[in-house]
């Protein structure tokens, strides 16, 4: 039979048209490394937990996040997080409260019981920790995990460091820091309490690397002339005398001189111990204290006074002789000729803190600048399987640093056990603000964490920052962008004029179709978290 | 308005799908089972709005009809692409009529589904803004008019894109085509009425009428599946930008049309039996120069040979369109 032109040809579908030629540019899937990882000093993968946190799976959630570091409830409560300073969400209306969140599940995993999973078979390998601070404690967790035999030696009759014997209560409740503590001596780590290692050389004879943690512990002292009738102590050995029986007798007018957050944490803690006037004196303005803001407003919220611009000269019987000072031009203090007295019953030092080297005597090849240890980028000393970390070597001094040189020095620990060297991945592409597309975010405000009311405040040491409940940190987990990270939203699915985009399933996220793929670039332009890149096609 | 209210989900509670949503929340293009009623392989430019749209549409159409539909198409870039011969991209029952006649082929196939007692089978008919505002309009205001049991969807782009770019009386002011160039003291498009569809489908007071664009898959989908649960003559006018004729990035397809409904030149709302019932409020307002400037169609009224006099009026348009029809809330303004 003759057919008429046009009905000659088979109809068939246009799935014989491969479009995938027109392509110029193509769609690649990426992961970009969201700023909040970025900024986290104990390396958390924080969209990477909160991702979890969202579908209200929090055991995931913790588990994702104690990958990095073992103790979200202390860190929940202490941690500075730089996280949330960095957070995308911040340039659209106020940051992802991450360490709300972060409290939320530590505590839920306390009190739901849940343990870490068990180490693999032991590798044979021993390993010393001097020191069970966060540093100490962060590396032996790692190196438990890694299937290493771990022994802390703590000249402390507990464990914790500047957690336990700095960081007040009112801050950090001691049961909390406790849970955090057992869960890793769980994992069969060997804790010796009251074994201070005086020779570092002869202590890690018997083991095959060691790792060292002491911390900052020796008060800087400034020179003041005193009389026999002052009471003059410092901040470390006050703030450490508050775990013991007795409580310190600072009077009823306390003075603390320095401007960092243990100054703050003193006066606080004075005001709790019944003194009604406590003030500290710093040399510098507001702007210069290196106390954090939130911390300084806390302080003042709790009636603790501050005297900007001035300097202790001498400390008489109850009455302190202070020299006004003015800044020059590169913001130093200078003294002016002006001196005026005030009234004190008992002057606490808050400058700062040296490391006791003592221990590291007759050890070969070491460097020490400044005071701290030298390490290398592994985290080792001059001498080899000796590793150091956390206050002690040069760095911001803060538990999530000292978290983050724990794990950090655990890896690198491994590697020079096995006889290989760590290499860390290389970082993904910052998931920056610009690669975002806000729109599909809708507008949510932060979660306010609650505070304890203002007279508990200034008599109780009970904790002055509550914590979030399950909606309150779902909704807050639920702010996440979960930037320069796929979230299966469906949009490159949807957006595609092409059908070119297969969806392979929750989890599972999709994939692209070349095949018919025109390179549009509508799936990366509507990518709401910046997890789609265009890549020039190879002609 | 009656939008679907989507819990608060602060991740993605604007995108296409959202995993913490349950299944039957979740949007129709969110779904592995979508109909992909025009599916690859199509021969429409990268970024075509119209493609995406009549997918958007068509699919919500098939859900709620349990795939018992068929589609009319009026000439036009959509049934160019779509249906090459001998292929097909089409997954539904499609029928091309002529350039003028959709609403009447749709008419006589759903007068021939009521006389085989099929009345499962439900009709849309779809066409460009050429077919629909111009030479269909005739036919379509009778469908109207008589109330026929068809949702005809319109995709404006705008102008006729088909035959390489012409105007038509949808059109807007300014607007460069290959009839109207930028040339003279008035360059583009005159400044006139143009025929504002969506209202002239009001005043035949039929069941339902509602504009939408691809930049709000949900409202779209909402709309869709109302219309397709209502009886009788349903118009839906849909915005959907044309890379190839407005001179915009092919990946900027979604951002223009967020833009347009976002300064308040093209308003989304919806109507039924002639009068308003709803309207999709501006979230981020923007000015139409935020909107204009993106599109080599409007070139002319930036850069050295400006005419801010003429931005200025189609500010004025946009401002008149938000008082109008309420699109701000007190807080967004
Ligand atoms: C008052 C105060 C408040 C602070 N508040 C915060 C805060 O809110 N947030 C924050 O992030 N950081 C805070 N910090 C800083 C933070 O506590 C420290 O940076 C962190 O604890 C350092 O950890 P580390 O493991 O290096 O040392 P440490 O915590 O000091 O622990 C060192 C441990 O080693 C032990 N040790 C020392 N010498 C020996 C030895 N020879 N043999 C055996 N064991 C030894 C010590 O007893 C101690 O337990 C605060 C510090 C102070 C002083
Ligand atoms: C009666 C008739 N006149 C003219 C044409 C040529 N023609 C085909 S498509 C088209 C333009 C279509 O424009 P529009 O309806 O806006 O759809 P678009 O292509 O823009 O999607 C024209 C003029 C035709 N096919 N039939
Ligand atoms: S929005 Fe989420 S992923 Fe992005 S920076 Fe903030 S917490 Fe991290
Ligand atoms: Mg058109």
């Amino acid at each position: 039979m003759i057919k008429p032109y046009a009905i000659t040809l088979k109809p068939g579908t246009s799935l014989s048209n491969l479009t995938g030629t027109w392509r110029t540019e193509r769609p690649v899937y990426l992961d970009r490394l969201p700023p909040c990882n970025n900024a986290c000093p104990a390396g958390e993968n924080v969209q990477g937990w909160l991702y979890h946190a969202e579908s209200g799976d929090y055991e995931q959630a913790w588990r994702v996040l104690v990958e990095e570091n073992p103790f979200p409830a202390v860190m929940g409560r202490v941690c500075y997080h730089p996280c949330e300073g960095q957070c995308n969400r911040g340039k659209l209306d106020s940051p992802v409260g991450i360490n709300s969140v972060e409290r939320f599940l530590g505590d839920e995993a306390i009190r739901r019981g849940w343990k870490f999973s068990l180490p693999p078979d032991s590798s044979g390998k021993k390993v010393l920790v001097v020191g069970a601070g966060p540093s100490g404690l962060s590396a032996a967790y790692h190196l438990a995990r890694m299937g290493h035999e771990v022994e802390i030696q703590e000249a402390g009759p507990m464990a914790g460091g500047m957690m336990r014997f700095g960081i007040p209560k009112y801050r950090l409740p001691r049961d909390v820091l406790d849970a955090e503590v057992q869960r890793i001596v769980d994992l069969g780590v060997r804790l010796r309490l009251n074994s201070r290692v005086d020779n570092i050389a002869q202590g890690m004879q018997n083991f095959d690397a060691a790792f060292l943690a002491v911390g900052a512990h020796i008060a800087k002292r400034a020179f003041i002339p005193a009389g026999d009738a002052t009471h003059v102590v410092d901040a470390v050995s006050l703030l450490r005398s508050m775990e013991g029986e007795e409580k310190p007798m600072l009077g009823r007018r306390v003075v603390v001189y320095g401007g960092g957050n243990t100054a703050i944490d003193v006066a606080r803690t004075a005001r709790r111990l019944g003194a009604t006037d406590a003030i500290i004196v710093y040399r510098r303005t507001r702007e210069k204290m290196s106390a954090h803001d939130f911390e300084i407003e806390e302080a003042l919220q709790e009636g603790v006074m501050i005297k900007w611009l001035s300097a202790i000269r001498q400390a008489g019987e109850g009455q302190l002789t202070v020299e006004k000072m003015v800044l020059d031009d590169k913001g130093m203090p200078v003294p002016t000729g002006e001196f005026e007295t005030m009234e004190a019953d008992s002057l606490v030092l808050a400058l700062g803190q040296d490391v006791d080297l003592s221990l590291l005597e007759g050890v070969p090849d070491l460097e020490i600048k400044n005071g701290v240890v030298q390490v290398s980028a592994s985290m080792m000393t001059g001498y080899p399987g000796l590793f150091a970390g956390g206050d002690m070597v040069p760095s911001e001094r803060n538990v999530t640093v000292a978290v983050g040189h724990g794990k950090k020095a655990a890896r690198h620990i491994d590697a020079y056990l096995r006889g290989t060297s760590y290499e860390p991945h290389s970082k993904h592409e910052l998931a920056d603000y610009e690669k975002l597309n806000t729109w599909y975010y809708s507008d949510a405000d932060k979660t306010v964490r609650p505070m304890l009311d203002i007279i508990r405040r200034q008599t109780s040491f009970d904790e002055v920052q509550g914590g979030l409940d399950e909606t309150t940190a779902l909704f807050e987990a639920r702010r996440c962008l979960s930037c320069g990270n796929c979230f299966e939203c469906d949009n490159c699915y949807g957006v595609c004029p092409d059908n070119a985009v297969i969806k392979l399933g929750p989890g599972k996220r999709f994939k692209f179709n070349y095949d018919y793929c025109k390179g549009c670039g509508l799936c990366a332009a509507e990518c709401p978290c910046g997890a789609i890149k265009m890549v020039p096609e190879e002609i | 308005m009656g939008f679907q209210t989507i819990k608060f989900y602060q991740t993605g509670t604007y995108t296409v799908g959202n995993r913490l949503l349950l299944p039957d929340q979740r949007s129709v293009q969110a779904g592995e089972s979508r109909s992909n009623s025009i599916n690859s392989g199509h021969r429409a430019c990268q970024g075509c709005g119209e493609a995406l749209g009549a997918r958007y549409a068509i699919d919500a159409a098939m859900a709620e009809s349990d795939n018992r539909l068929i589609a009319v198409n009026a000439t036009g870039c959509l049934e160019v692409f779509s249906t090459p011969y001998p292929e097909s991209s089409w997954q539904v029952p499609w029928i091309h009529s002529v350039f003028g006649n959709a609403p009447a082929v749709a008419t006589g196939i759903a007068a021939a589904m009521k006389v085989k007692g099929k009345k499962d089978v439900r009709v849309v008919a779809q066409g460009g803004d050429g077919g629909t505002t111009d030479i269909g309009f005739g036919c379509l205001s009778g469908m109207f008019e008589r109330n026929d049991d068809v949702l005809y969807i319109c995709y404006d782009n705008e102008a006729y894109m088909n035959t390489g770019v012409q105007r038509s009386s949808a059109t807007p002011p300014a607007a460069r085509t290959a009839t109207t160039m930028p040339v003279g003291p008035e360059p583009g498009n005159p400044f006139g009425q143009g025929k504002n569809l969506p209202e002239i489908a009001m005043a035949h007071g039929i069941p339902y009428v509602a504009t939408a664009t691809v930049a709000d898959l949900r409202d779209l989908e909402y709309k869709v599946k109302k219309a397709m649960k209502m009886h009788g003559a349903r118009y839906i006018h849909l915005f959907v930008p044309c890379p190839l004729g407005w001179g915009t990035a092919s990946s900027d397809t979604i951002r223009i049309a967020r833009l347009a409904k976002e300064s308040g030149l093209f308003p989304v709302f919806e109507a039924e039996h002639g009068e308003i019932t709803g309207v999709l409020k501006i979230r981020r307002k923007v000015g139409v120069e935020e909107y204009l400037m993106p599109q080599k169609r409007f070139a002319h009224l930036f850069g050295s040979h400006s005419h801010p006099e003429m931005v200025i009026r189609i500010q004025e348009i946009a401002d008149r369109n938000i008082r109008k029809y309420g699109l701000l809330d007190e807080e967004a303004a």
